[in-house]
């Protein structure tokens, strides 16, 4: 079995692959030279895996490129796969968010995208539909941009109902239960300290927010500024950022088999996003945020780097892999839930986006 | 009337390999020129202008020499027989 790695960059698209259960990774790239790789996903409910990516041809805009053959060749729509329907105003911008549906949705595919807008495919990715519920949503023009620009970059469809969770930076967290035609603000207890009120209902910047593998209704949020758990589908939020050496960030990970475990990757503060003390380090819950472990074996000391916030993910094997691209060009992989780290690459643009299956 | 425009490298892969197009618009503005030459090369219009049909922002267009910026952008006359330069901007990192 081949386990597959993806990462987007600044400048392009690496993918790594190991034979040997991801001990040792072989590198292979670049595809999609000079663009920038913001969003990928590997769709392995396909007869051979379509890799997507939203790329930014930089001067030439944004899109939607896939590739059936692992990098080969890349195909696109002519007219865009994304591209904002006439009256609306609006242009796509990046896509930051592929998120491939359940195998019983097959050809479902979702983006998250800027400006903030969720859209749908049920062409695996060809071609895209605005979700108008979000978009006609009387808070949208009020979502402001955070430093990246204003998207939608989190997508959680529920496997087992209508449910659809976004997150935004921002706006903060959304959910439909019928599938993306009404939609509400879930954000509770998430804090906003760049707004005048603390606890607004809407407006806060949630970096990233991940499912536990308990069930659809506990989530972990990654904020600007604090670490929250839902146990109510995000009616409501607590901290669990004790233990933490600090609460700021941009990815949070849940493990995918294992409820209660889940990852994140501290930096200082909104204003030093650097690694407490220099040091690389990846934070580990095993009790849905009521503790935390520091884990570093492998990862780098004297490290002023960062991870973005789609630049860290699970994949789905057991023991679940672990991997962390950095803003230095650095990309770590552990196949042991993060109690140790290899190199899998390294002098890379910086890293947008990873994300690894195993290759059926 | 017949326009002749020019791509740069990068550009002519989406046109058939062509650096030279010449593009039969049906009206005398660079909106026409543009609707016409994505008409026939859907890729290579969309890498000019978005979706809104405003030409990007690092993409410059020039007609005659003359950056259509400062020409009235997409009502920019284009006369018959006239060149028009499509380049990337000096953006970039």
């Amino acid at each position: 079995m081949t386990d597959l790695l993806a990462i987007g960059t600044r400048k392009g698209l690496w993918l790594a692959r190991s034979d040997d259960d991801r001990r040792t990774w072989m590198l292979d790239g670049p595809h999609l030279l000079a663009q920038e790789v913001a969003a990928v996903s590997i769709d392995t409910r396909l007869p051979t895996p379509r890799v997507l990516a939203g790329i930014q041809y930089g001067h030439w805009g944004p899109t939607v490129m896939w590739s059936d053959d692992l990098g080969t060749t890349w195909e696109e729509t002519d007219h865009g796969a994304i591209r904002f329907p006439e009256g609306a105003d609006a242009a796509l911008a990046r896509v930051w968010q592929l998120r491939p549906d359940t195998a019983d949705r097959p050809g479902v595919v979702w983006a998250g995208c800027e400006p903030h807008s969720l859209w749908r495919s049920t062409d695996g990715g060809c071609s895209f539909e605005l979700v108008r519920g979000l978009w006609d949503h009387p808070h949208r023009k009020t979502w402001e941009p955070g430093g990246g620009g204003g998207a939608v970059h989190t997508v959680l469809p529920d496997p087992a109902s209508d449910r659809v969770t976004v997150a935004m930076s921002t706006g903060g967290v959304y959910v439909s239960e019928d599938g993306g035609n009404e939609w509400e603000p879930r954000n509770r207890g998430i804090t906003a300290a760049f707004m005048p009120d603390p606890l607004p209902e809407y407006g806060q910047c949630v970096h990233k927010v991940a499912v536990d593998a308990s069930g659809p209704d506990r989530l972990y949020a990654q904020n600007h500024f604090g670490v929250f758990r839902s146990d109510d589908a995000g009616g409501s939020w607590t901290s669990i950022a004790g233990g933490l050496p600090a609460d700021f960030g941009f990815p949070v990970v849940s493990s995918p088999s294992t409820p209660g475990t889940a990852w994140v990757i501290p930096l200082v503060a909104d204003m030093q996003r650097v690694p407490p003390d220099g040091r690389l380090r990846v934070q580990r819950t095993r009790d849905a945020g009521e503790t935390w472990t520091e884990l570093g074996d492998g990862l780098p000391d004297a490290s002023w780097t960062a991870v973005m916030r789609d630049a860290f993910c699970a994949d789905a094997a057991d023991p679940t892999g672990i991997y962390v691209g950095t803003r230095d060009g650095c990309v770590y992989a552990s196949a042991d839930e993060g109690d140790s780290f290899t190199l899998v690459a390294d002098h890379l643009p910086d890293v947008l986006t990873v994300r690894a299956v195993k290759l059926p | 009337m017949t326009v002749q425009v020019l791509l740069p490298g990068v550009l002519a892969a989406l046109a058939g390999g062509a650096k030279h197009l010449d593009v039969e618009p049906a009206g005398g503005t660079l909106a026409d020129l543009l609707d016409a030459l994505a008409a026939e090369h859907p890729l290579l219009g969309r890498r000019i202008r978005d979706e809104t049909g405003q030409v990007r922002r690092f993409v410059n267009v020039y007609v005659d020499g003359d950056d259509v910026r400062f020409e009235g952008g997409l009502a920019a006359k284009v006369r018959d027989g006239a060149e028009v330069h499509v380049l990337p901007s000096v953006a970039g990192g």
